[in-house]
């Protein structure tokens, strides 16, 4: 039972915290941590699912009817194939700084993912918010019951609902991609500094782990609100 | 029990125990079954804490330690006495399971001859409306040994309707119906509680039930205020509200016969059966949109927020009573 | 590697020794530290301030309930003292008590670690959970809340006039403090084990801190979003919740249940660990059966996922949904009865000591095991009918959180006291202090059973003259529990000063944290990181080894 010191790695390529004793286990640590945050998320992105899926069944022909006349899916859709396209490039960004890439070309990666993050944001802004705020369909802010819905009769609160839903659902994943962006940033600077090499791309990693589950969250939103129902009446 | 009443001793326990009841009175059916397994339980807990207790105080003394470095043997713990307190209570777990599952199942469903009475719950008081016409607020009157089942709404947040005499007690939501029964068995007069939290007046939301011998509750409900029964006003509505002229119109209406339509089976135009019940009614009122049938069209006009819950009963009272007529043809 | 733990060398004073208490001085150097020792004092003081809180509410509401028409106040004001209880006890106490100061402490320290995985991100949940209390604390002041902590719709979204929404808000933030304290656990538990220390050579806290933390993780996050639900729905009413707009009360009280039921295993997961650690100490044997103890805390944990229902029998839901949901709150009870079991059976043949933890720990057993066989009487549907609602499920989860979590709260801080202060406080204090909260808990909800199975309904401001006897004798037990609450908070801040200085071990317990870390640690834990050879609370060896 004597004591063994445990000496420290990881001089020269990444430092190591002083909770760790090797660069392998601050790694390790890292991506658990991350992948256990991300199941954090999914609970948290879930309880949302559940409640609109319990109401998209109580209420369908109002869901159907916001989904397919105010929700708009050609944006979505587009911003479905950007945000896929920003998945790609962040992987290309990881590759990039773990195959030894000069430090230029990881940055264009990951510029280019912030091209595509702040394009996602701006669609989503610009033609979807805003449009949908000046034609009165913001629950809490004007929101303006339309004479065609009537042929919902009593449903036709439950438009309302829906765009509550929408706004909270994609409002939240917004706030993902904008904490992301930052995320992106902080990266493209530590990158800049001549951060990352072949054998520390911790936070490259961890970060692209974070980047690809909003995608995904994006391709779960994205039928599940702007595919409700046919295009043509049944 | 051997107790004689000649023996003093015995009598002033009673009396004593008179005194501190720990239950509340059997007056109901159901009751004592509910007590028999409340007591077992009772027994079950007494038994392993004393137990526990017990064997902690005996170790606690007889290991107390002797010397300030005493170290004591080891001791192992057998596969077999780790199974056996694993199996023994989840044996008598099972036996409770199905026990009180038992009882539940069994005192779920109100007997068929039962008579209905409905309850609505608003801040902070309770509704009561007989089917004969008589209302009551926060008193119930019902009649001895007679099953009674208790149709209940809510105008506003969720109640909670809970009669302890009787073990039965059921929450009571705005938006849909939920239903108890009891039968109650010993003549008195019983708590009634608000028992699901309803804001400011939650602990006032209290009443009486008053079980009367049979004879009593019809002459009651008799003498009561001259109030129409509950069809009869439902029927008044039906036709000033305008609902006669889609659906009494006959065959050639815009609207189904009513006749006959309680209790029986549906197909709506989205495909969907359903069982006109209580709240395929209320709905059909409120959301008319939701209850299509086929072959006719969507123009019933919703009627929500034109009728309070007291008048949706009476309305649903009246279509129940339209359920003794022949079905007429063509529907 | 562990010294004889009996022999006890001379106290080196504290202030001659760099340990984590002086390593730097000043309020920036506490507000802006990294040590997860210091975080779980941060945690510790923080509760404890919550704790008065929700305690004055608790106290008063026992006045008042001394007289059926009300001794003290209006029940408009009641309503708000139980909701301002509930809501502090459950989210701003129990929750973090154990996990965010003993755990935060001790998991690096018996695992053979320098510091959780992630010790930024511990300040930071500190910081949130601060946020999240001072959101609830001007929910209070500003009116209170008066919803019960159970918020139920449509009263709390469409009736109640009362701070609902900045309650919701400091309860949704100090949800996000828990998520990132398991995370940090469970990544630390993971990975950062010293060398030897294998899953089965781990002391059972850890276990359990554990078990707790993916409930943490899992459960957490779904009453975030329901309470974000709810407060989307008050201040919009668009009828998520709200049955006249096409929303279903009962949908919050799902998701509000999916998680409030595990949220009560994370209250006493942690108070088994301290237990199990207690118990062995203080009876200087191994844990009787340690794999059924471990395996038993993870068994809780999962279960406690699907038992929601129970807590919604008389809602009108389904025969069949009470039917399942009653065999599993069965289930779930069968894993807590086994750790019953082992813990009395690890005093058999042992060495036992009666200091203050111990008494704290035997003193659950027996409180634990008569708050756990009285949720049977709740897990049986045709019971649960007659009694839900009323103040048995009052004294029932009492029993639980009170006579379980809060005692092996207190044993936990005073065994592991002189680790953290380096001094000792006066036992005899202690032992008193125990004994007075063990008898004023008795004589606060024993009577609460009988009161509800006569049928008397909670949340009740007045009641029936009929149930002012046992009333009057709860308020009576409940000005006895406060005494016996008052008087460590006033010896233990007294020892952090004028107590005598705390020997290595004073309990001559087993583990790293005693064996291996000094008494107080410095601020790296240990000068080098132990190699671990034994499984847990081996005192064999140390049989014959010393005598004094």
């Amino acid at each position: 039972m004597s004591d063994a010191a445990v000496t420290h790695e990881g001089h020269g390529h990444g430092h190591v915290a002083h909770q760790f004793e090797t660069v392998e286990q601050q790694r390790e640590a890292g991506q658990l941590g991350m992948w256990l945050f991300l199941m954090t998320e999914i609970l948290f992105f879930g309880g949302m699912f559940t409640a609109y899926t319990v109401y998209r069944e109580l209420h369908l022909p109002a869901f159907e009817l916001a989904s397919r006349e105010i929700l708009e899916a050609k944006y979505g859709a587009t911003n479905t194939a950007v945000l896929i396209c920003s998945s790609l490039t962040m992987a290309l960004a990881i590759h990039s700084a773990h195959t030894g890439k000069k430090k230029w070309q990881t940055m264009m990666w990951l510029v280019f993912t912030m091209i595509l993050g702040l394009t996602f944001l701006g669609i989503k802004l610009r033609f979807e918010w805003y449009e949908d705020y000046i034609h009165h369909f913001v629950p809490g802010l004007g929101f303006q019951y339309r004479p065609e819905w009537s042929s919902l009769g009593s449903q036709m609160g439950q438009v309302q609902m829906f765009m509550c839903f929408y706004f909270f659902m994609t409002g939240l994943h917004a706030l993902h991609m904008i904490v992301g962006l930052g995320i992106l940033t902080v990266l493209l600077i530590m990158t800049a500094r001549n951060r990352f090499s072949p054998d520390y791309v911790a936070p490259l990693e961890i970060s692209g782990l974070y980047w690809h589950f909003v995608d995904i969250v994006w391709i779960f939103l994205f039928p599940l609100l702007y595919l409700v129902g046919g295009r043509y009446p049944h | 029990m051997l107790m004689t009443v000649t023996q003093p001793g015995l009598h002033q326990l009673a009396g004593v125990a008179a005194l501190f009841p720990i239950q509340p009175p059997e007056a109901s059916t159901i009751a004592a079954g509910i007590d028999q397994l409340y007591y077992f339980l009772t027994g079950i807990t007494l038994f392993f804490t004393v137990l526990i207790f017990s064997i902690i105080f005996y170790f606690m003394i007889k290991y107390r330690r002797r010397s300030p470095d005493e170290i004591p043997p080891e001791t192992h713990a057998p596969l077999a006495l780790e199974l056996t307190w694993t199996l023994i209570p989840s044996a008598i777990c099972v036996v409770i399971f199905f026990w009180a599952s038992y009882l539940y199942v069994r005192n779920a469903r109100p007997p068929a001859a039962s008579t209905e009475i409905f309850v609505i719950g608003k801040q902070w008081m309770w509704h009561i409306q007989h089917p004969e016409g008589p209302r009551e607020i926060d008193e119930l009157h019902v009649p001895v040994d007679e099953p009674i089942q208790v149709t209940m709404t809510s105008q506003d947040v969720i109640h909670g309707f809970y009669i302890p005499a009787f073990r039965v007690k059921k929450d009571v939501l705005p938006g849909r119906y939920t239903s108890l029964w009891f039968e109650a068995t010993k003549v008195g007069t019983y708590h009634l509680y608000c028992t699901e939290y309803c804001g400011t007046n939650h602990s006032h939301m209290i009443g009486w039930v008053y079980v009367m011998p049979k004879a009593d509750y019809a002459a009651w409900l008799a003498a009561g205020e001259q109030n129409q029964p509950m069809s009869q006003s439902g029927g008044h509505l039906f036709s000033i509200l305008g609902c006669a002229s889609c659906h009494a119109a006959g065959p050639s209406g815009d609207a189904p016969s009513l006749n006959g339509i309680y209790g029986q089976t549906e197909k709506f135009a989205d495909g969907s059966t359903h069982v006109v019940d209580d709240t395929l009614i209320r709905q059909a009122i409120i959301q008319p949109d939701s209850v299509q049938l086929p072959n006719y069209k969507n123009i019933m006009p919703t009627f929500k927020g034109q009728l309070d819950e007291e008048q949706m009963l009476q309305l649903i009272a009246y279509v129940r009573s339209l359920g003794t007529e022949e079905r007429k043809n063509g529907q | 590697m562990s010294t004889a733990s009996l022999e006890l060398p001379p106290a080196i004073p504290a202030e001659s020794r760099v340990t984590y208490l002086n390593a730097e001085y000043g309020l920036k150097s506490w507000l802006l530290t990294k040590d997860h020792k210091r975080i779980g004092l941060l945690y510790l003081a923080t509760i404890t301030i919550m704790f008065m809180f929700g305690g004055i509410a608790a106290f008063l509401m026992r006045v008042q309930l001394l007289e059926p028409q009300g001794a003290l106040v209006e029940p408009e004001t009641y309503n708000k003292l139980f909701t301002i209880h509930g809501v502090i006890m459950v989210f701003f106490f129990l929750v973090p008590s154990i996990p965010a100061t003993l755990g935060n402490f001790l998991i690096p320290l018996m695992i053979g670690a320098r510091d959780v995985a992630f010790p930024k991100l511990n300040l930071l949940s500190w910081y949130i959970f601060v946020t999240g209390c001072t959101l609830a604390l001007i929910a209070i002041f500003s009116g209170g809340v008066d919803t019960g902590w159970t918020f139920y719709p449509p009263y709390s979204s469409n009736y109640s006039h009362t701070a609902v929404v900045w309650m919701a808000m400091g309860i949704f933030i100090a949800g996000f403090s828990s998520i990132l304290t398991g995370l940090n656990f469970v990544v630390t538990i993971h990975k950062m084990r010293a060398p030897g220390m294998t899953w089965f050579r781990l002391p059972l806290f850890i276990w359990a801190m554990y078990a707790t933390s993916i409930i943490f993780i899992l459960g957490t996050p779904v009453i975030a979003i329901t309470l974000f639900l709810l407060a989307l729905e008050t201040l919009l009413h668009v009828g998520i919740f709200d049955p006249s707009l096409g929303g279903d009360p009962l949908l919050f009280q799902h998701m509000f249940w999916f998680y409030s039921h595990p949220a009560v295993y994370i209250m006493i997961l942690p108070g088994m660990g301290v237990i199990s650690e207690l118990i062995t100490a203080f009876s200087r044997k191994k844990i009787f059966g340690y794999s059924f103890v471990a395996f038993s805390s993870m068994a809780i944990a999962v279960i406690s996922f699907i038992v929601w229902g129970h807590h919604m029998f008389v809602t009108g839901q389904s025969i069949y949904a009470g039917l399942i949901f009653s065999v599993l709150s069965f289930l779930v009870a069968i894993p807590s009865a086994v750790k019953v079991f082992n813990w009395t059976a690890t005093l058999y043949k042992g060495s036992i000591s009666y200091e203050a933890p111990m008494l704290y720990a035997l003193g659950f057993i027996g409180l634990f095991t008569m708050g756990g066989l009285t949720g049977l009487f709740l897990a049986s549907l045709a019971t649960d009918v007659h009694l839900n609602g009323t103040y048995f499920v009052v004294a029932h989860f009492h029993y639980i959180m009170v006579g379980g979590a809060v005692m092996a709260y207190l044993g936990g801080i005073h065994f592991w006291w002189p680790k953290i202060t380096g001094r000792m406080y006066p036992d005899m204090w202690a032992r008193i202090a125990a004994a007075l909260i063990f008898i004023g808990f008795n004589l606060t909800f024993a009577p609460q059973f009988v009161m509800g199975y006569l049928g008397m309904p909670r949340r009740y401001a007045v009641y029936p003259a009929e149930f002012q006897v046992l009333n009057v004798l709860s308020s009576a037990g409940a000005s006895i529990l406060a005494v016996g609450y008052a008087i460590p908070l006033i010896y233990l801040f007294w020892s952090m000063r004028y107590g005598p200085i705390a020997p290595q071990n004073p309990w001559g317990a087993k583990g790293l944290e005693w064996e291996v870390a000094a008494t107080p640690p410095p601020p790296e834990n240990f000068e080098t990181i132990p190699i671990v050879t034994e499984e847990a609370y081996n005192y064999q060896p140390l049989k014959g080894a010393h005598s004094v």
